[in-house]
């Protein structure tokens, strides 16, 4: 059967993953959106014939290009490493995940390659219309290859459009556009891109603040900034209404991760939402230590529940009511899906035996039952529960999935303002008399970095301590390797990481100082 | 229109498109050769300007097919995925490694503030193609001389050597794959400058080059193939799904699927033409030649090691354990959903060769780089 690996090498195998996940998720936002901005100030140039629309985009460009290098550097790694180190997770569900990688490989890196060599070094190779449709086309390469890998992570949320094959052990797809068209796919595509809409724009008007907080390369920064707060308004609103789409998806799906992002332990009817809130360092629940107390909240009542279900009065399951559960309002106790996860998984070994016995009648029989639509909804569905000993073990690290998510949800607000006060300000021709809000813009730039890696702590973090929601637990997808292995790698990729991170750091930082070339 | 297909059709049918992209991957890694060529072709600063922004153009569409490659292994022949990647870790981790490093060399060497120094991107750009192309050819090696590896009831894998997947290096037959294709990456990378660059002394030190490297990938080529059509091979039976070694397996398959013996030998005189016609007859297509020649030489080995009841991943440890293109694959719906998906690819093909040949109108000059605005 499977077996589960010991407690370091999953912890290694997730720091690692942590780790180039997040790595690279440093640079795929900035390429998102400044492609999208660098399209826009080459179609200006296209339309207007101003060179200095075209010296504008050589700019910007130049910087997209040593942030694209370490991405793709970065991106080789996860690619491969879902084989690499989560091997057994790789073969339960590979019939489905491994679709929209070989899609999105297919349909969009090379999209993105071929058409950015062009953008790069075509400008006295090919016309300037040809050109502009390669820089559109490697925005849109790069937007669609988000597409693909949201599409796989949304699967692994909420696994859709597949059934279980006792016979090869591992899940099927048997209907495509469910798993493409998945509500969490979606939400997941439109959130994550127009997050990277909105780093971006804060990025083009933070360096260009700096430009005028030295009173240097005026008018490329005044109309930078113009551009991307445009861009950044619409964008910051759209993100907003796709991340509060990813909540409700989320109320619905995933209620455990949605009781954490919240800090709900108690669900009510009309519940309240903690706009801000504070744990305490102490006190924890005795069976739990994910479970600390506010030790100071602010908050809106019945808030929640609209958020939730667009219903000011709707109950809204907390994490007591999930592990315990809630007859009154339907909620199984986590001990009976236990329970029920382990009959699937001792009805399946009951079938692999009868099979290596050479006993068909018995494994035909058996595999009738497996497939059986009753014991598909009544106990495969909780399979991934039977690997679990305690209920308490369900519930992810709920401060952690808290203050990220207040925290991306609070810049999120905030950027809002930046940008409209960046658009009354530079259209009022007063934003470079503003020292205080040119500093402002550029502190924001971290502040994007942020909001941005704490959007895949809540998203990751809050499923644990799922690899696939209910079906698979972290623990038993990995590769059977020993821990010193996956450290060595943890740490041989750590230290190259940085390295190339700080090299990155210090020519980025060159160039915005030597500034465009004249 | 695929649903009419059996699952059979499907598997090989999708065999048949890794192989493409593998075939392609190889020929694509002229640039991994020319990297390696970098101090022996260019001495000055200018010269090897010249070469890295040849090369530099191009990088890309190696990296890409090789990222294209796994994830199409993934959706096809998921248990390949699981069981190589997942037990062969060591092997996979040293090549990803040497490409991590060549993504960023480009962009960084010539920068300024660049934290490491010109000289170390070019040592990544070296090792990248030391290691990519010996790595990866070591490991396709495996494909004709087994792994160790057994896999339990849920199809999980169990390593049986602690070197996982290193351990290939001491099967010769393996090495001489990884040193054929290093050495044939060499080749190509040359006969890739003398196609593109308008530089004398690039263009006669990339011929010394050319001739230098045929002679040890002759010689590692004919020693794998040869030896590969005398040795043992593994069979499958095709009703019971059964694994059993076969005398001569690779040379009966060479007998029984002899369209693919005529691609296998049009893309060994196509390598053959391309480097003769260089070097003896100052042509300068001889790129193209080696390149289509590269690409049906590969093609047809990767459906010399899946087809005709194959294992195309055997075990040594488990012989029951070895993967076929029949028990690793997608389940029919997958494949069948993505055979859709692959009515994209020559489309994909089409603009890729178009704008390719746009971009290599004019040969690359010591003029361009002193005008050209995106310099690497
Ligand atoms: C202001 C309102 C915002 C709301 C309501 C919101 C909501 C959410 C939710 C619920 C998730 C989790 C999705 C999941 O677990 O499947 C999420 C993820 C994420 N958020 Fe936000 N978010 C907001 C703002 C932002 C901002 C400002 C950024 C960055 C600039 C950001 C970046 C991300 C990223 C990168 C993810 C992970 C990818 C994904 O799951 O879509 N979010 N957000």
């Amino acid at each position: 059967m499977i077996e589960i690996a010991d407690v370091s090498l999953v912890d290694w195998s997730r720091a690692q993953f942590a780790l180039t996940a997040m790595y690279h998720w440093i640079f795929v936002p900035l390429t998102l959106g400044i492609t999208i901005i660098i399209a826009f100030m080459e179609t200006l140039y296209v339309k207007t014939g101003k060179e200095e629309w075209k010296k504008i985009t050589k700019f910007w460009m130049t910087l997209f290009g040593i942030n694209f290098a370490i991405g793709v550097a970065t991106g080789i790694i996860l690619e491969f490493e879902f084989g690499t180190n989560w091997s057994n997770y790789s073969w339960f569900v590979g019939d489905i995940f491994g679709a929209p990688l070989a899609i999105e490989g297919i349909l969009a890196f090379f999209m993105e390659s071929t058409f950015i060599a062009i953008m790069f070094f075509g400008w006295n190779k090919v016309s300037k219309k040809t050109h502009l449709l390669a820089t559109w086309l490697t925005a849109i390469g790069a937007n669609l290859s988000a597409l693909w890998i949201l599409v796989a992570n949304g699967w692994m949320q909420k696994p859709v459009g597949m059934t279980f094959n006792p016979e090869t052990a591992r899940n099927e797809m048997n209907n495509f556009w469910e798993v493409l068209f998945s509500q969490t796919a979606v939400d997941k595509w439109l959130h994550a891109t127009s997050s990277g809409f909105v780093l971006a724009a804060v990025f083009v008007i933070g360096i260009s603040a700096w430009y005028l907080l030295k009173k240097r390369e005026v008018l490329l920064a005044k109309k930078s900034i113009l551009v991307a707060a445009v861009f950044g308004l619409i964008s910051s609103v759209y993100l907003i209404m796709t991340g509060d789409n990813s909540t409700r998806t989320i109320a619905n799906d995933q209620p455990m991760k949605f009781a954490a992002l919240e800090g709900l332990y108690n669900g009510s009817e009309g519940a309240g939402l903690v706009a801000v809130g504070l744990f305490s360092t102490s006190e924890t629940d005795p069976n739990n230590e994910n479970l600390k107390d506010f030790s100071m909240k602010l908050e809106i009542p019945n808030f929640l529940s609209y958020m939730a279900f667009l219903d000011w009065n709707a109950f809204v399951p907390g994490i007591h009511d999930l592990i315990d559960g809630n007859e009154k309002y339907g909620y199984m106790p986590a001990s009976e899906k236990i329970e029920r996860g382990r009959v699937a998984i001792q009805k399946l070994g009951e079938f692999k035996e009868a099979k290596k016995a050479g006993n068909t009648q018995l494994a035909n029989t058996l595999k009738t039952e497996l497939t059986s639509e009753s014991f598909q909804n009544n106990y495969f569905k909780y399979f991934g529960y039977g690997y679990f000993e305690n209920p308490q073990d369900l519930v992810p690290n709920v401060p952690l999935t808290f203050y990220s998510f207040h925290t991306m949800v609070g810049l999120g607000f905030f950027f809002v303002l930046l940008f409209v006060l960046s658009i009354i300000y530079i259209v009022k021709g007063t934003f470079d008399k503003k020292r205080w809000f040119m500093r402002l813009a550029v502190i924001s730039i971290p502040l994007a970095y942020v909001a941005s890696q704490s959007g895949w702590i809540v998203a990751e973090l809050g499923r644990q301590p799922w690899v696939v929601q209910d079906l698979m637990p972290t623990m038993a997808a990995v590769t059977r390797i020993s821990a010193g292995s996956v450290q060595t790698t943890f740490w041989l990729f750590a230290v190259l990481f940085t390295v190339l991170l700080i090299a990155e750091l210090k020519i980025m930082f060159r160039q915005i100082k030597i500034g465009p070339k004249h | 229109m695929f649903e009419n297909l059996s699952h059979l059709a499907l598997q090989h049918y999708w065999w048949v498109l890794v192989s493409i992209l593998a075939a392609l991957f190889v020929f694509l890694t002229f640039v991994q050769g020319g990297q390696t060529l970098l101090y022996s072709v260019g001495k000055t600063e200018g010269e090897k300007t010249i070469i890295l922004n040849t090369l530099g153009r191009k990088w890309e569409f190696t990296f890409t097919t090789l990222v294209t490659f796994g994830g199409a292994f993934f959706a096809s022949f998921p248990l390949f995925y699981s069981t190589s990647f997942g037990g062969a870790y060591w092997v996979w981790l040293a090549i990803l490694a040497a490409f991590v490093i060549q993504a960023v060399a480009y962009e960084y060497r010539k920068k300024p503030a660049n934290f490491l120094g010109a000289k170390t991107f070019e040592i990544f750009l070296v090792l990248n193609g030391l290691l990519g192309t010996i790595l990866i050819g070591t490991a396709v090696g495996t494909f004709f001389n087994g792994a160790m590896f057994s896999l339990n009831d849920m199809n999980q894998v169990d390593w049986q050597t602690p070197y996982r997947g290193l351990e290939a290096v001491l099967t010769f037959h393996n090495v001489a794959l990884g040193l054929a294709v290093f050495f044939l990456a060499r080749v190509l990378g040359a006969l890739y400058f003398i196609f593109t660059v308008e530089h004398e002394t690039i263009v006669a030190r990339s011929k010394k080059q050319l001739l230098y490297n045929t002679i040890p990938f002759l010689v590692f080529f004919l020693y794998f193939l040869i030896w590969l059509l005398l040795k043992e091979g593994f069979a499958v039976n095709p009703e019971s799904g059964e694994v059993f070694m076969e005398k001569y397996k690779y040379l009966h398959n060479v007998l029984q699927m002899p369209l693919n013996s005529v691609i296998l030998l049009v893309g060994i005189a196509g390598v053959l033409w391309g480097i003769i016609s260089t070097l003896f007859m100052n042509s300068g297509k001889g790129f193209w030649f080696a390149g289509t020649g590269t690409v049906f030489t590969v093609f047809a080995l990767f459906l010399l090691a899946g087809f005709n009841n194959t294992a195309f991943y055997p075990s040594v440890y488990d012989l029951q354990s070895s993967l076929t293109i029949q028990n690793a694959s997608s389940s029919k719906f997958t494949l069948t959903a993505m055979s859709y998906v692959s009515l994209m690819i020559p489309f994909v093909l089409a603009y890729i060769v178009y704008f390719w040949r746009v971009m290599n109108r004019k040969k690359i000059t010591e003029e361009e780089m002193q005008e050209e605005s995106h310099v690497y």
